[in-house]
């Protein structure tokens, strides 16, 4: 067995293991006596439960609700704070929100309980959109009205005078839709007792997340809760927090039962009662100046839905990454996370980042146009640059290698001769688009609320890394297992990862915001090069705490400073060709350039490519989830539809050698930030093929044709 | 009504006593242990639960254990003891083909069956004989490319 290098050329550990079908998710979990669980749910999007009558319950049958938490119990899942409840008690906020849990043998029984099951709720008016919660529509949510949280930012000059001054004032309102992960894995876990101690097996991102959220709900310690993550099969951000929304009802059904219990969704209850993508409304107003941009003034909407579970932070992030990649002199941005009655919305790739940089692509293209020069020519003039100041007037850190991924793509796709020559309305058109994505928590959250931690331990000639971070698809237990091997220069297969198990691993934070190679994946490489030089030790553990780095000033209060450590970079091109009659439109290239730092494994970053881009594609195309009255109208695979291989065609991709001075080999995050832009060059290619500006996504075939209506063609 | 189903699984004679209108999906994960049967949609979209039915790809959550009377049936299970298994599998595994592995068993038996009929694919044909089965993670290039790479691999497997 050869050592290893950081730029061999590795297979994954678990690409065998998955292939033949060994590998266990949560449904492959049985125990002897175990007992199947079934959600009942609210039906209606508002209003006060009157009534619960269940069928009477054969031997053996348990019916869990809001009574069933002990006296030292809170009915309250601890994601960021303590809002979303555990079972709906007295009222119910959105359509899905878990009122009980039916337990027992057979699952056929407890889905015919479940139909049974008379809930009688007096329903009271919902508000389902933003415009619904902008005009409190059937009363606040919330204590006066429905923002569950606001914030703003302010660079440059007085934006008065900056419009005062401006030649031209365009203004434009983008809206973007719903999106639903479809892991292909649906939602999942199974618990049982061990002893004393609780054991959940778990089909999740945030193994610590999980415990922290759900031991209040029976009053237990954290240490009486042991998750073990189980392979997880896709997550995207939709088993960051959701898990919680399943492990709570199941431990108090546990705390009630004492035996084990599986509860694994359906495709349709995945569809219907998961957490989706914040649906935003974004409205730019900019000034240009002798064919400048001067300024732009934003208000940023997401619809968080009915809990707050973490829309402050995708919030946040939206309104920090309004301005996309561009340094405009004067900007004033401000966001608010509206409550409604509708399912929750919460993180998914991207973390609120997609939706506004979808906006700003958008609203500069348009700007572009109407000024008469070429989009991409007007964008490259304003490129952020090391130096330059941020929205929340912080700087980029880092070398900014953009014009040379622009000359990359735009030479592999012949952008500028397929620019000028395919005509406006042409139905030919090629776009692009250009993205960052801040890696890791906002500001100082590493240092200030995660405090990661990572262990080495070596047993023999053998070393097991001990982390909380989950392997959920993205493959970062190859990722590190090659981070610490080449550290070590010892041969990969003698580097272990298991899933994590909260008993035994240090909690290394969230598998989230694209900071487990970059914040983890250093703190390993930290922990390698001590136990490189004490090899000779014996058997021996080398565990780090994350430090972070000097110059990075933030205000968590004022959102001033540097809001992320560093950013990825990336910018794509896409070509498309539109069937005038029908609409149909058909991609015919992709490519893409990204600057993450450096890829630790190039295959692994290859895949990351591929399937962020084809999600923004299908994001921006075909994934329409509508909401009507609190009720999701897609409900499984063949209404929700996904890209298939047939979709779109093999995708060309460049990547920046740009090494990172705090990241591991000089590596930076990329998981999301492969999600951030494809969507922007696809209606930007969209627009020029059918010679019209569109304002929302996703545009299907079918909404395509409204869109030449209201263009008046 | 209890019914006895007689088939082949993996290539060993097995008989089903029970209702025969159970989902196959559910009778090989449970009563025969086959859990590389995954299922992803329950309505014949994702192809994750495929599985070979005398020779074709068929899609197991949707049709009865009752159907099978008399079927070879094969799963991941048995096609990973096959060299066409190994090859493909391992050509999975070099290529980068898989992720959160969810999608990859049914892909694996999905190109089984097109390998089979057509030893030399265009990247058109691949494209098409996985259109069936869903992946949410890859995007599929690197899927397409590791059937490629088994095709080539495999020569003779594929054409004896
Ligand atoms: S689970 Fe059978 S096709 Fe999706
Ligand atoms: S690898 Fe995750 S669905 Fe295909």
């Amino acid at each position: 067995m050869a050592r290893i290098s950081i730029d061999d050329d590795v297979r994954r550990n678990d690409a065998i293991e998955k292939a033949s079908g060994l590998a266990r998710y949560a449904s492959d979990y049985f125990f002897p006596d175990m007992l199947y669980a079934r959600m009942l749910r609210s039906k209606a999007p508002r209003g006060k439960i009157r009534k619960i009558q269940t069928p009477v319950l054969p031997y053996g049958y348990y019916f869990i609700s809001a009574k069933d938490i002990p006296e030292n119990g809170r009915n309250a899942l601890h994601m960021i704070s303590e809002d979303w409840r555990c079972f709906a008690d007295g009222d119910v906020r959105y359509v899905g929100e878990t009122i009980g849990l039916f337990v027992g043998p057979e699952r056929s029984v407890l889905e015919s309980l479940e139909r049974n099951t008379y809930v009688e709720i007096e329903e009271e008016e919902p508000a389902i959109s933003i415009d619904d919660a902008i005009n409190v529509k059937g009363g606040p949510i919330l204590e006066k009205d429905d923002v569950f949280c606001q914030l703003y930012c302010q660079k440059g000059r007085d934006m008065d005078e900056v419009f005062g001054e401006a030649d031209k004032i365009i203004e434009e309102t983008f809206e973007t839709g719903f999106q639903e992960h479809v892991h292909l894995e649906t939602n999942g876990a199974v618990i049982t007792k061990e002893g004393e101690k609780y054991v959940l097996y778990i089909s999740c991102q945030c193994p610590f997340y999980v415990r922290k959220s759900i031991s209040i709900v029976i009053g237990a310690k954290d240490e009486d809760i042991v998750v073990r993550q189980s392979t997880t099969g896709g997550a995207f951000g939709g088993k960051e927090h959701f898990p919680d929304v399943l492990a709570g009802p199941l431990l108090v059904a546990e705390y009630v039962i004492g035996k084990p219990i599986k509860l694994i969704f359906d495709r349709r209850e995945d569809m219907l009662y998961s957490v989706k993508r914040h649906p935003s409304k974004i409205w730019y107003k900019s000034a240009i100046k002798d064919g400048k941009l001067t300024g732009v003034k934003g208000k940023i909407y997401y619809n968080a839905g009915a809990y707050l579970s973490s829309s402050y932070v995708v919030l946040q992030r939206g309104v920090f990454h309004a301005n996309g990649v561009y340094d405009i002199p004067s900007t004033y941005l401000e966001g608010f996370g509206m409550a409604t009655n509708t399912f929750p919305s919460c993180a998914f790739r991207g973390f609120g980042a997609p939706q506004t940089l979808f906006a700003i692509e958008m609203h500069l293209t348009h700007i572009a146009r109407r000024i008469g020069v070429d989009p991409v020519e007007f964008k490259r003039s304003m490129f952020l640059k090391k130096g330059s100041e941020t929205v929340t007037n912080g700087h980029i850190v880092e070398n900014v290698v953009l014009g040379s991924m622009l000359d990359d793509i735009a030479t592999a796709s012949d952008y500028w001769r397929k620019s000028r020559e395919y005509g406006y309305g042409s139905g030919r058109g090629i776009g692009m688009s250009f993205y960052n994505h801040g890696g890791a928590f906002t500001g100082n959250g590493e240092q200030a609320i995660i405090k990661a931690h990572a262990r080495l331990k070596k047993t023999g000639e053998r070393v097991t890394i001990e982390v909380g971070s989950t392997e959920m698809g993205q493959g970062f237990q190859t990722t590190l297992r090659k981070i610490a091997a080449a550290v070590l220069e010892i041969p990969m297969e003698n580097v272990d990862y298991p899933n994590p198990d909260t008993s035994v691993v240090p909690d290394s934070g969230p598998t989230a915001a694209s900071r487990s190679t970059m914040i983890v994946g250093r703190l390993i490489e930290r922990c390698a090069v001590e136990m490189k030089e004490r090899w000779g030790e014996g058997d021996f553990s080398v565990e780090k705490e994350y430090e972070h780095p000097d110059g990075h000033p933030w205000d968590q209060s004022t959102f001033r400073g540097d809001a992320y450590l560093g950013y990825g970079w990336g910018a794509c091109c896409v070509e498309l060709e539109v069937d005038k009659r029908t609409n149909e439109v058909k991609v015919v290239g992709i490519w893409s350039s990204h600057d993450i730092g450096k890829a630790i494994d190039e295959k692994i970053v290859h895949g990351q490519i591929n399937g962020g881009i084809i999600q923004s594609l299908g994001y921006a195309s075909m994934e329409k989830m509508e909401n009507k009255n609190g009720h999701f109208r897609q409900e499984s695979m063949s209404d929700y539809v996904i890209p298939t291989s047939m979709d779109f065609p093999k995708q060309e991709y460049f990547l920046e050698d740009n090494p990172y001075e705090w990241g591991p080999f000089g590596a930076k995050g990329m998981g999301e930030l492969v999600f951030n832009g494809a969507d922007a060059a696809y209606v930007d290619a969209l627009e020029r093929a059918l010679g019209v500006e569109t304002f929302k996504i996703p545009l299907p075939s079918e909404d395509i044709e409204e869109a030449l209506r209201k263009n008046g063609r | 009504m209890d019914a006895e189903i007689r088939f082949t699984l993996n290539g060993k004679s097995v008989i089903f006593i029970g209702n025969p209108l159970r989902r196959l999906v559910d009778v090989l994960r449970e009563d025969f242990g086959m859990l590389g049967v995954k299922e992803g949609c329950g309505e014949g979209e994702c192809g994750a639960c495929s599985v070979i039915k005398d020779g074709k790809l068929v899609t197991s959550c949707i049709i009865p254990v009752g159907s099978v009377d008399g079927s070879e049936i094969m799963t991941i299970e048995g096609l990973r003891e096959k060299e066409e298994g190994k090859c493909l599998i391992d050509a999975f595994a070099d290529g980068g083909a898989v992720q959160c592995g969810f999608c990859i068993p049914g892909m694996v038996l999905a190109s089984y069956v097109l390998l089979r009929s057509n030893p030399h694919p265009t990247e058109d044909e691949i494209r098409l004989a996985i259109s069936g089965n869903i992946c949410r993670c890859t995007g599929y290039d690197l899927i397409v490319e590791s059937i490629m790479l088994a095709a080539k691999r495999g020569e003779e497997l594929w054409t004896k």
